[in-house]
């Protein structure tokens, strides 16, 4: 898999026109949405959607789904019914009723982005034949938040930065994209923290531009970004080989013995693996099985894997046995 | 300090609301403030907030604030304009339109732009069609009344229905 690019997403937002937005909606209008798109998704024969409404899904399994990035934490937080549709090879999920109607998301490991708009712009195409949707000839796309009006669009992309973070660059790159309208957050998105060197990076300005331009202009930065990751893993590696090869190998070796970790200290610690395996020191592992892992060790994650509850200490205890049985 | 509605725990919120010049303060555990809904803890720097900065002309309109500005309201869901600054979210498709003319420099300064060159809906661009095609026709009709044609009036009257049927029942 990708070095640098872990996930590439597309996220399209999209309102009803007959139903007042999110925020002015009572709980009856939120069913009647569901209920209609429920019935509109059921007529697709191209994929097939598992449907879940939030408020009957178990804590858990609403944790796994945000965990998994299908959802998103405000649409657990709604305080108006909410739903989505995920498909079953999960990459695509449509959530209803979060901040619009629709949130039609496309994911893909890896540098995938054009796939995911063909995705997200063939179901958006299908919804569209159906429902009516709220679109204004010189505003396009009506959204509930002004920063998303015209075209709806974020697309973005999950970056695995290490070297850029170690060597002290990333903020002034972070300052630099920030201006040229591209957004930067953390691993679980708006308002979340970075962590293992993850940050992900999308288009901020949706409205004056076609869909194909901003998508452009993201892989554009994009690729930027990555040649001077490679850039610095090079440099780190050239200059600094001795070091690196010891921060690396103490990862991975904590990594392989630890009998208990939080999830925190292993994205971290996976970071430098990945960062290891893809500059040539571990040979042991691959980038493949750390991403496999980057997924599983989440809280909610690792309880879904072992199928019954645990408590955080049990979940350290479970997590490092994961982490050993995968990374031998 | 201990907060002062369970007091059991420490103050860790300082709270000062000023309401008609009237100042109260509390002081608050994190746990108390957060059921008594003062401040939103889990989102302290979410999307919103700074949109109201954005959705704000200036520093200072709370003092200059005309107090005989029209409200606009909203017909479709009765927002309000300062609701709508305030939250940063439009309550329905129809607010556009209700704060139209306020938009266009909130887009600016938000997209840089004013006008979608994006994707149109195929629904939407034979919409679109119809509502040209309307327009075009009404000319024509008012062309006909004038030169006294009224069997063509009446033909061009019942196409026009017609296509205004075929646009209410998308």
């Amino acid at each position: 898999m990708d070095e640098v690019v872990v996930t590439s997403r597309i996220r399209l937002a999209r309102n009803l026109s007959d139903v007042p937005f999110t925020i002015k909606m009572n709980d009856y209008d939120a069913g009647l949405v569901i209920d209609r798109v429920k019935d509109v998704i059921s007529k697709n024969k191209q994929y097939k959607f598992d449907f879940y409404e939030i408020k009957k899904l178990p804590l858990l399994k609403r944790q796994v789904l945000i965990e998994k990035h299908l959802i998103s934490p405000a649409l657990v937080s709604s305080k108006i019914k909410s739903a989505v549709a995920i498909d079953q090879n999960e990459n695509i999920s449509i959530m209803i009723n979060e901040e619009d109607h629709l949130r039609i998301q496309v994911l893909y490991r890896g540098q995938n982005i054009q796939m995911a708009w063909e995705d997200a712009n063939r179901i958006d195409d299908f919804l569209e034949e159906h429902l009516p949707y709220a679109y204004d000839e010189t505003w396009g796309y009506l959204t509930s938040c002004p920063t998303n009006v015209g075209t709806g669009l974020r697309a973005s992309f999950m970056l695995h930065l290490p070297a850029l973070t170690l060597l002290g660059y990333i903020k002034e790159i972070i300052e630099t994209i920030t201006k040229l309208g591209i957004a930067v957050r953390g691993f679980y998105g708006e308002g979340s923290e970075v962590v293992g060197n993850l940050y992900q990076i999308s288009n901020q300005i949706t409205l004056g531009q076609p869909e194909e331009d901003i998508i452009a202009n993201v892989v554009s930065i994009t690729n930027q970004i990555i040649e001077q990751e490679r850039q610095a893993r090079l440099k780190l590696l050239t200059e600094n080989r001795a070091f690196i090869e010891d921060k690396v190998y103490r990862s991975f070796g904590i990594l392989k013995y630890a009998r208990n970790i939080s999830s925190n200290e292993a994205l971290k610690l996976m970071s430098d693996v990945r960062m290891g395996i893809s500059m040539g020191i571990i040979k042991e592992t691959t980038i493949d099985k750390v991403d496999v892992l980057l997924n599983l060790i989440q809280p909610a994650m690792i309880q879904d894997y072992f199928g019954r509850e645990m408590t955080p200490e049990e979940r350290d205890i479970k997590r490092a046995e994961l982490i050993r049985k995968i990374l031998d | 300090m201990l907060c002062e509605n369970c007091r059991k725990r420490p103050a860790t919120v300082h709270y000062t609301q000023i309401i008609n010049g009237v100042k109260t303060e509390m002081h608050l555990c994190e746990v108390c403030a957060k059921q008594k809904g003062t401040i939103e803890f889990d989102a302290p720097f979410s999307v919103t907030n700074f949109l109201a900065g954005i959705l704000e002309p200036a520093f200072g309109t709370q003092m200059i604030k005309p107090s005989f500005e029209m409200q606009i309201t909203c017909k479709g869901c009765g927002m309000t304009f300062e609701e709508f600054k305030r939250t940063g979210r439009f309550g329905c498709a129809m607010c556009y339109n209700s704060f139209s003319e306020k938009l266009y420099p909130i887009f600016r300064r938000i997209h840089g732009n004013t006008k979608h060159v994006g994707k149109i809906p195929s629904k939407m661009g034979e919409n679109i069609a119809i509502k040209r095609e309307i327009d075009k026709l009404k000319i024509e009709l008012n062309i006909a009344i004038k030169n006294e044609e009224f069997e063509r009036a009446a033909e061009i009257r019942d196409k026009i229905r017609e296509l205004e049927k075929k646009l209410s029942r998308e």
